[in-house]
């Protein structure tokens, strides 16, 4: 945002690029959960170029965006997140939108020394280098910090009002955005996507060693985003919605998965992933009874819905509370 | 609820149906459409994430597309929109 609009003060045409890849934290992720109704129900990115009267386009990255999550080239952050080349990737997209369109540079808002491992001074260039992006990748709020890039050298940007901003530290970001009028200042202090998440990285992983392979469809990484995932045994686990608002996103599956909810609709919905046996299915209901408001009845009807089958309901006894073992929640 | 904008030129109406999408999906979608649309043409689209009544009005805006009118009953949300700028 604040590099965006340093190239605007210029009177440099900028437009905005949005990648998704179905590891982001905001949008759904806000529209999945009540408990984040609070939160201002937008996207940031389309907020931002709002602000700064700027064209956006967000791109549709998912699929291409596997092999940097499944093959880092440099390996993962502290949890699943290939951040080095990430941002290699993402400006090497900005790089071809660019030719395509017929603009001039790159500009994003990296600052030497911000995150210990894709913003070193080391790996700056690693980016620009590896994007394809080369010289006519420019970071005007650290360029002092680095050599001249193509749009400084040719004169289409003025270097000298350019920053030198390093370090952690967001102070300075914040004390321009207020001094820029950008007073709500939209820019993520943690990672920008669920891969830097323990949690998130921990059912990922899950899901691979599962799978017997790492690979993974957007159904799959946007259902880890939601419930509690609880893993019975291999080959069985079970996405139990936490709040009506999971319950009412896990609705949306109940055509590819088995499901279960307490007949009078009230309580959770489970999702069953994998190939399951009618005991398998027996604790999902336990499961689901335990989650639900009857828990202290001495049985409760769940219903069944296999997809392609009529509904059929099993009349269970809920689980005790310590008869979830800790070592099934994933 | 309408947005009370006029909807005097009226083209052809595509239907986009982005129900089950996620949000940014629907905007994606509804990106991809508009890119091969002329001015003056119709979007009709039904979207099922809530979020779509706020960022396919952003997109719109900042593209200078005119969201003509939103309705939402029993969870479905239905979005017109007219093509005016550009993708
Ligand atoms: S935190 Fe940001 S840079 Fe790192 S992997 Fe996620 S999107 Fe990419």
């Amino acid at each position: 945002m604040l590099a965006a609009k340093l190239m605007l003060d210029q009177g440099i045409e900028v437009e905005g690029l949005n990648f998704f890849t179905g590891f982001c934290v905001e949008g759904h992720t806000h529209a999945i959960r009540d408990r984040d109704r609070a939160r201002p129900r937008r996207n940031n990115a389309l907020w931002v170029a709002e602000r700064l009267g700027i064209k956006l386009h967000i791109v549709d990255v998912v699929d291409a965006y596997k092999q940097v999550v499944l093959n880092p080239r440099h390996g993962y952050g502290k949890h699943l997140n290939p951040c080095l080349d990430c941002k290699s990737f993402m400006v090497g997209r900005a790089y071809e939108w660019l030719c395509e369109h017929e603009f001039d540079f790159i500009v994003t808002g990296e600052v030497v020394g911000q995150r210990p491992k894709s913003q070193r001074r080391a790996t700056l260039p690693v980016v620009a280098r590896e994007s394809g992006a080369g010289d006519r990748l420019l970071r005007p709020l650290c360029a002092h910090h680095l050599e001249p890039t193509l749009p400084e050298r040719e004169g289409w940007v003025d270097r000298d009002r350019l920053l030198a901003f390093h370090g952690r530290s967001r102070k300075p970001q914040i004390a321009l955005a207020e001094e820029l009028g950008l007073d709500e200042y939209a820019q993520p202090a943690g990672g920008c996507c669920f891969l830097t998440n323990e949690h998130y990285a921990a059912k990922l992983r899950d899901l691979w060693a599962h799978r017997g392979q790492r690979d993974y469809e957007l159904d799959d990484i946007m259902l880890l985003k939601v419930g509690r995932h609880i893993r019975p045994r291999p080959g069985f686990k079970l996405v139990v919605g936490r709040e009506d608002g999971e319950n009412r996103f896990l609705q949306g599956y109940r055509r590819q998965f088995t499901s279960l909810q307490v007949s009078d609709g009230r309580g959770p919905l489970a999702l069953v992933d994998g190939v399951v046996t009618d005991d398998d299915l027996t604790l999902a209901a336990r499961v689901v009874a335990r989650f639900g408001p009857w828990r202290e009845a001495p049985r409760v009807p769940i219903e069944v819905a296999v997809p392609g089958q009529p509904a059929r309901v099993l009349e269970v006894e809920p689980l005790a509370a310590d008869g979830i073992p800790g070592e099934w929640y994933v | 609820m309408s947005t009370g904008a006029s909807d005097e030129m009226v083209g052809p109406v595509h239907i986009l149906d982005a129900r089950r999408l996620l949000c940014p999906m629907p905007v994606i979608r509804l990106q991809q459409l508009v890119a091969t649309l002329t001015p003056g043409e119709l979007v009709d689209m039904v979207c099922s994430d809530p979020g779509a009544l706020h960022d396919v009005p952003a997109w719109c805006r900042v593209h200078g597309h005119v969201v003509l009118e939103t309705a939402e009953v029993a969870g479905e949300i239905t979005i017109r929109v007219r093509v005016d700028g550009t993708a």
